[in-house]
């Protein structure tokens, strides 16, 4: 599974402010530290303000707060606003084939999607269970 | 949260079940699954109640007398090519008693026990469709193990 450059964008923005929840920071300041465009990150900070993961405080030194509750949100539910990993995977013979899969036998391109769609399964079942929380306990450890 | 769901860890106490546990244990479990299983958990008490077994861990978290929670596990030796390491294959406390630190109080007395033996990991096993159960032991510091369990229809 590889997750989406806005997914990603917001994973390292809401444990940015849920690690220090008061704290206010723009999204200049978040890009610095990640390496990531702010005109790219606003769009992303824009999401999550919307949908009440972070509080726009306006003015000068103005930003973002943390609103969230990083004991119920989990990154599966961060990476959901941005892109659907939640639907099952497209099975051989359902839908279009691409170009590629054309050429494959109808029962080459079931099995190959059967072990795609376990390994897809077990990478959703773990977003789905760690929780924002979990995951500042976590770095809080490797910072050990 | 439920009015006992307030309940202060400073009231609760871990200890090994009794005997007179099994109907709140049932009830638990019952309230959880859907399933009463007076049959399954009478077997379980015969195995790993009377006080605490060697290896094997039955413990209940009590409050002003009532059960609000419990867990179950053991050592297991060799298994899967492991070296001995404690199990734990039940953990469960009532709804309205969840988010008041007892499943955490459960999970710390029978990890204590498993150190007290000599043991320095912890697994468990569960459905990946099981995100709340999954979520507190991922809150727990349990990361993925290095096994991946398999099955086949038998057919």
């Amino acid at each position: 599974m590889r997750l989406q450059k806005n997914s990603l964008a917001a994973l390292y923005s809401v444990l940015e402010f849920a690690s220090d929840p008061g704290r206010q920071l723009s999204a200049s300041e978040i890009a610095a530290k990640y390496h990531l465009s702010p005109h790219h990150l606003s769009k992303v900070l824009r999401v999550l303000g919307r949908e009440g993961l972070l509080e726009s405080v306006r003015g000068v030194g103005g930003g973002y707060r943390f609103t969230g509750n990083a004991k119920r949100l989990t990154l599966m539910d961060v990476i959901g606003l941005f892109e659907n990993i939640s639907a099952p995977r497209r099975g051989g013979r359902r839908g279009a084939r691409s170009e590629t899969e054309a050429f494959a036998p109808v029962e080459v391109e079931d099995a190959v999607a059967v072990v795609l769609a376990e390994i897809d399964e077990i990478a959703k079942a773990t977003l789905r269970s760690i929780t924002l929380d979990t995951m500042l306990k976590l770095m809080a450890r490797r910072r050990k | 949260m439920g009015a006992r769901g307030l309940i202060s860890l400073k009231k609760m106490r871990v200890r090994g079940v009794q005997a007179g546990d099994l109907a709140q244990v049932i009830d638990i479990d019952a309230g959880i699954t859907g399933l009463r299983k007076p049959d399954y958990w009478a077997e379980i008490l015969q195995r790993y109640g009377s006080g605490r077994r060697q290896q094997r861990f039955f413990l209940v978290a009590e409050a002003e007398g009532r059960i609000e929670g419990f867990v179950i596990g053991e050592v297991r030796d060799w298994e899967f090519g492991s070296p001995p390491c404690g199990w734990v294959f039940a953990i469960s406390v009532r709804p309205e008693a969840r988010l008041a630190g007892a499943g955490t109080a459960l999970l710390e007395s029978i990890c204590e026990g498993f150190r007290k033996l000599g043991v320095t990991k912890l697994r468990t096993m569960l459905s990946r469709d099981n995100s709340l159960i999954l979520s507190f032991f991922r809150s727990q510091g349990m990361m993925a193990a290095p096994f991946i369990p398999l099955e086949k229809d038998l057919e």
